[in-house]
């Protein structure tokens, strides 16, 4: 399995009709994960999110491919 | 400034019975000749019913305003006999631009291979789509379209509304049996009738300029984040006609509206962006702010709510307008039924029901977008700008880019005139949906279905094998249907049955029809209910479903 870069956002059982809807909904949810948070309890928890995501994928292959991309251009 | 455009100025005049010594009483009243008023109108007009429109002013928009508009707006005004004149001065366009800094990041094409007679969308500045609205409404002898009227006083009672208007001839009162407030954003009448509207304001200003110059950009939305000429913040470029540019300028909530207004800090924004010494000239400037709002409800007695006056949304998205128009397509057919006495007044309370449904649709998607553009955290701008940076590289991120997600129409899938599906089916033609269009042939020409279909109920049979048994009542009944066949190419109708020809196959294909399979619209061009057989009293049931009837 390699790293999934194209649009890949769903939600059980619901139905879209646009194709941005998705999208727009795991980003909604994003942002207000970090609504209120001070700057540094928003770092925590990206910090956080992030290692629980990782385990969540397991496969270090498609980690290291997402951690050189997310590292490029920075 | 304004060089492209000479306001009309409409002559002042009391509504037929007026001004007298009785108080007169009338069917319907609109109140604000606005877009949606004005739509409103004209639907009525065309199904027979006379109507009075009041609005205070003796012109139209001042300044462009609205700009886009929708696909679905347009068929909406071409069933208002508005979207030819609307459509031949506007400028179509389908592809939007992303840019962060100096790139392009990500672009969209709103119709992708599609076989529809209307483009994605149109740019036109408001007071075009006004004046062709007001000549519309100049065909009809059962409308009165009155200047200079301006509601003072609004008092519902069971059986009326009675309103006050005043003139420059001094005030009167008229009674109506309904009253369709469109009266913009501020909403005099919803502060008379004491009525709340709830949600937020953004903390941003926004710049608008129209700008009069030859520029050879191609019809497309141009959108920049954090662009060299404008650092920090957004800007939006769009084509108008008569070469008029439509230019948006993030200010940020510290801006001075009254400073940034003056021609000398506009220009040298603007010649920043051009990058170039091309001549242009202001035509016309304003700063904004704006809301995020609705009324709980759309309908208090007789009185309905439509357009800016029942909810506002941010501008990213064109989804003012639009969703106003969208609001009196819905209104309309069922205020004529109860009017008629073939629906009950509960029909009416299913305006609100579908509208508010809508309206909290496009106020979720404005509101995401502009928390896209301008995040309101160190923390959000970080993931915005992440998401631009990836962008460029990553496709996934590219879908998250929100600069603004553009008027779409959308689906009443919960609304309780719906009759939930028995058969399966594929496709986006659910009950509830606006119809898709298609190109099609009747009687040998070659046309559109949306063209052809609204205004009354109407059962669309795919390839009919066989006579359908109970149509002709169908068509008699006080709620009458028609039928009509829907054959593929070179396929032939039955005997005395009016036909659609699918030239291209795009109706088979978006409504996922089979032979015999039957798709029931409402007036206003929604699917309400689809079958895979034709079964008369199935129709009838739906029917009787759609107008509160059962
Ligand atoms: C900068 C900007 C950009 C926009 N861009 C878009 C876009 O691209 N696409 C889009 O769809 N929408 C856009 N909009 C929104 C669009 O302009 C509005 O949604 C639209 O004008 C609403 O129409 P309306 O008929 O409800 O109200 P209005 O156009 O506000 O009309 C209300 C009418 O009621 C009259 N009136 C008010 N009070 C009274 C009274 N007491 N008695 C009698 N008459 C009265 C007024 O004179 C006016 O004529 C934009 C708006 C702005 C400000």
């Amino acid at each position: 399995m390699s790293l999934i870069t194209t649009a890949n956002f769903y939600q059980t059982g619901k139905r879209y009709f646009r194709d941005f809807s998705p999208n727009d909904d795991f980003y909604e949810m994003l942002i207000e994960t970090h609504r209120d948070l001070t700057d540094e309890q928003s770092a925590l928890v990206n910090a956080k999110l992030i290692l629980l995501l990782a385990n969540h994928i397991g496969d270090m292959d498609v980690l290291a491919e997402a951690m050189k991309a997310a590292r490029e251009d920075v | 400034m304004l060089k492209t455009y000479a306001y009309p100025k409409y002559q002042f005049r009391l509504p037929t019975g007026a001004g007298g010594d009785t108080v007169p009483r009338y069917p319907v009243v609109v109140v604000g000749a606005g877009p949606v008023g004005m739509a409103a109108a004209i639907d009525l007009a065309q199904q027979g019913v006379p109507v009075v429109i009041l609005d205070d002013d003796d012109t139209v928009s001042v300044g462009s305003r609205g700009v886009c508009y929708a696909k679905r707006a347009l068929e909406v005004l071409d069933r208002l006999g508005v979207g030819d004149p609307v459509v031949d001065k506007g400028v179509s366009w389908n592809v939007g631009r992303t840019f962060f800094r100096e790139e392009e990041v990500y672009n969209f094409n709103l119709k992708p291979n599609a076989d529809q007679k209307r483009p994605g969308m149109i740019n036109l500045q408001q007071y075009y789509l006004e004046e062709y609205e007001i000549n519309r409404l100049a065909q009809f002898d059962s409308v009165e379209l009155c200047w200079k009227n301006k509601v003072v006083g609004v008092e519902p009672q069971d059986d009326k509304v009675t309103v006050k208007v005043q003139t420059p001839d001094g005030f009167y009162t008229l009674e109506t049996d309904w009253l369709i407030v469109a009266d913009g954003a501020r909403s005099p009448i919803r502060s008379m009738l004491n009525l709340d509207i709830d949600g937020k304001i953004f903390m941003d200003r926004f710049l608008i300029a129209d700008v009069v110059m030859e520029a050879e950009f191609p019809p497309e939305r141009w959108f920049w984040f954090d662009p060299p000429f404008h650092p920090g913040q957004s800007v939006l470029l769009h084509r108008q006609s008569d070469n008029c540019w439509r230019i948006d300028f993030q200010l940020g909530w510290q801006a001075d509206p009254e400073e940034e207004k003056k021609p000398e800090k506009v220009i040298p924004r603007i010649k920043a962006m051009l990058g170039d010494d091309r001549p242009f000239e202001l035509e016309w400037v304003s700063v904004y702010t704006f809301q995020c709002r609705r009324m709980t409800d759309f309908r208090h007695g007789r009185v309905f709510f439509a357009g800016d006056c029942a909810h506002q949304v941010s501008p990213f998205g064109a989804r003012g307008a639009n969703s106003g128009i969208q609001d009196t397509d819905n209104l309309v057919w069922k205020l004529k039924l109860v009017m008629d006495g073939k629906a009950p007044p509960s029909l009416l309370d299913t305006y609100s029901r579908e509208r508010t449904w809508g309206a909290d649709e496009n106020l979720m998607n404005s509101t995401r977008s502009t928390d896209f553009i301008t995040p309101k955290s160190k923390t959000s701008l970080t993931f915005r700008n992440a998401t631009l940076g990836l962008a460029r590289k990553h496709p996934f991120a590219r879908a998250l880019v929100n600069s603004g997600r553009l008027s779409v129409p959308c689906f009443y899938t919960d609304s309780r005139l719906n009759t939930a599906d028995t058969d399966a089916f594929g496709g986006d033609m659910v009950p509830g949906a606006a119809m898709d269009d298609a190109s099609i042939r009747v009687n040998g020409e070659d046309g559109w279905l949306l063209d052809h279909v609204g205004n009354q109920f109407i059962a669309l049979v795919y390839a009919p094998q066989a006579a359908l048994a109970g149509a002709d009542a169908l068509l008699s009944d006080p709620i009458g249907v028609t039928t009509i066949a829907v054959v593929p190419a070179g396929g032939k109708a039955l005997p005395g049955m009016m036909a659609f020809e699918d030239v291209n196959g795009t109706f088979a294909k978006a409504y996922d029809a089979t032979p015999g399979s039957v798709h029931l619209l409402r007036p206003d061009q929604h699917v309400t209910a689809r079958w895979r057989t034709f079964d008369a009293a199935a129709i009838r049931a739906a029917v009787a479903r759609a107008t509160c009837n059962s």
